[in-house]
């Protein structure tokens, strides 16, 4: 067993492969992930927004929730993946890359507004009180007072969400984008050696476990700080 | 003298109960004017209404001669004009008590930065609070805290300051600090609608009390007929309840 996913040879030859594949993971989420902020917070302040005025903003936003929480990310990707660049559309991009940070933003922003709304509805409704009484209007009182209470509180769940999607650009390889995990493949079969395998999880780790650390650090210190 | 407030028929329900039932009220500039009653009379709700954080169901609310409840006023130009201070101060905890109180002034008065800066400083430190423009709320006591908050709805300079019960979550000995505060602001002729349960205060300060009950004012007057000869049953029974707590 150890010769099989230990094997130091193997493990020596393929890591500098796997690591410099591993670069397009790293790409992939650090580009997805601010879209995913981004979209992710639109998302969650269509949601906020009282009135009936904007009450069809409100239910697209919680339609979109719905729809991409909902569904399979795998599905997703294989979906727009093979799906769209298969249609052969003029204007539309073909490669697989794009498609799959496309899909990782879809379903990773759903995740992430719920997060934030979540932080949102935590601001007390006293402050937006206190925020519109001296005048300022809606979207200022919301950019001013409530985001940046809302988005403070919830950095650890936003960080939590970042690990889990940095895992996910794993799931690409299965459109033949060649990163960390494809590379590990591409090197197992040639070898029928597992010992890549464990080389690209102790890359993932590498990575996911000092976030995770910092993640629980943050959470603590939150705690200590509201008492 | 002319009039700043005026209160026309006013009522407010939240679902069945009927918390304001037809308000007349107004106040001329430089008057002080102390809602007392019970809880649960409407001192806070008619507040909240006069600065239009809840909308009222029935009747009008004009500000120097203005109606603010017309349909098409704009509401943020109108709140930007009346000052409110609440109960449990309300400050942005993740500002400094500078950016407290120059945030109105800058987001909304567009003044600039040195500015709004400058006319904070001057604010705070003429309410004894002249070192904290750079803590953070959580540092300061409670009695700092409504200061900065009088000091952050001042900053607006407001033709009408609101005060919503608020030494109410003061602990006793703070209790003082922010009464003279008011009191000051009193001498410089501000014109304020004053919800409150310090009856010495209002005996002190007002020129005229108006008594809540079941939202309508039942009585009002000059305080010292209202705290010595109340024409209403429910004003005396109201008044001898707080002077059985040792409040009067």
């Amino acid at each position: 067993m150890q010769e099989s996913f230990f094997y130091w040879p193997e493990f020596r030859e393929s890591f500098p492969d796997i690591l410099e594949k591993f670069w397009t993971n790293v790409q992939l989420f650090l580009l997805a992930e601010v879209f995913i902020l981004v979209w992710g917070l639109v998302l969650a302040v269509l949601r906020s927004l009282q009135g009936p005025v904007f009450f069809p903003l409100r239910l697209l936003s919680a339609a979109y929730t719905d729809v991409f929480r909902g569904i399979p990310t795998i599905l997703l990707i294989f979906l727009l993946g093979f799906g769209v660049p298969g249609l052969q559309l003029s204007g539309v991009p073909r490669s697989q890359f794009f498609w799959a940070t496309v899909s990782l933003v879809l379903v990773y922003s759903a995740y992430v507004a719920e997060v934030y709304r979540a932080g949102i509805e935590s601001v007390h409704p006293s402050q937006e009180a206190a925020a519109r009484s001296l005048g300022l209007n809606r979207l200022q009182a919301l950019r001013y007072v409530v985001l940046p209470q809302a988005i403070r509180r919830v950095v650890p769940p936003l960080l939590n969400d970042f690990i889990g999607l940095q895992k996910d650009t794993a799931l690409v390889a299965l459109l033949g984008v060649v990163e960390a995990f494809r590379q590990s493949q591409i090197e197992v079969a040639g070898s029928f050696n597992y010992t890549p395998y464990v080389a690209t999880a102790l890359i993932f780790l590498a990575l996911t476990i000092p976030l995770t650390r910092f993640t629980d650090w943050l959470v603590a210190r939150e705690r200590r700080r509201r008492r | 003298m002319s009039e700043q407030l005026r209160v026309d028929g006013v009522t407010k329900s939240f679902g069945k109960v009927q918390v304001l039932r037809g308000i007349d009220l107004a106040l001329a500039e430089h008057e002080v004017v102390c809602l007392i009653g019970a809880s649960g009379s409407g001192k806070s709700t008619l507040l909240r209404c006069v600065n239009l954080l809840e909308p009222v169901d029935e009747g009008r609310i004009f500000l120097g001669g203005e109606e603010i409840t017309a349909p098409g006023v704009d509401e943020n130009r109108a709140r930007q004009r009346i000052g409110i201070v609440f109960q449990a101060f309300n400050l942005f905890p993740h500002m400094s008590v500078l950016d407290n109180v120059t945030l109105g002034p800058r987001k909304v008065l567009r003044l600039p930065r040195p500015e709004a800066r400058a006319r904070a400083l001057e604010l705070l430190g003429r309410f004894g609070l002249a070192d904290r423009g750079d803590d953070y709320p959580d540092r300061l006591s409670g009695g700092q805290q409504q200061r900065v908050a009088i000091v952050r709805a001042l900053a607006m300079r407001p033709q009408l300051l609101l005060l919503d019960e608020v030494t109410s979550a003061l602990d006793p000995e703070l209790v003082a600090e922010v009464l003279s505060v008011i009191r000051e602001l009193a001498e410089g002729g501000m014109t304020m609608l004053i919800a409150t349960h310090e009856m010495g205060f209002a005996r002190d300060i007002a020129s005229r009390v108006c008594f809540l009950d079941a939202g309508v004012i039942l009585e009002q007057g000059p305080p010292g007929q209202i705290f010595t000869s109340p024409a209403e049953p429910r004003t005396r029974q109201f008044l001898d309840r707080i002077i059985a707590a040792g409040r009067l």
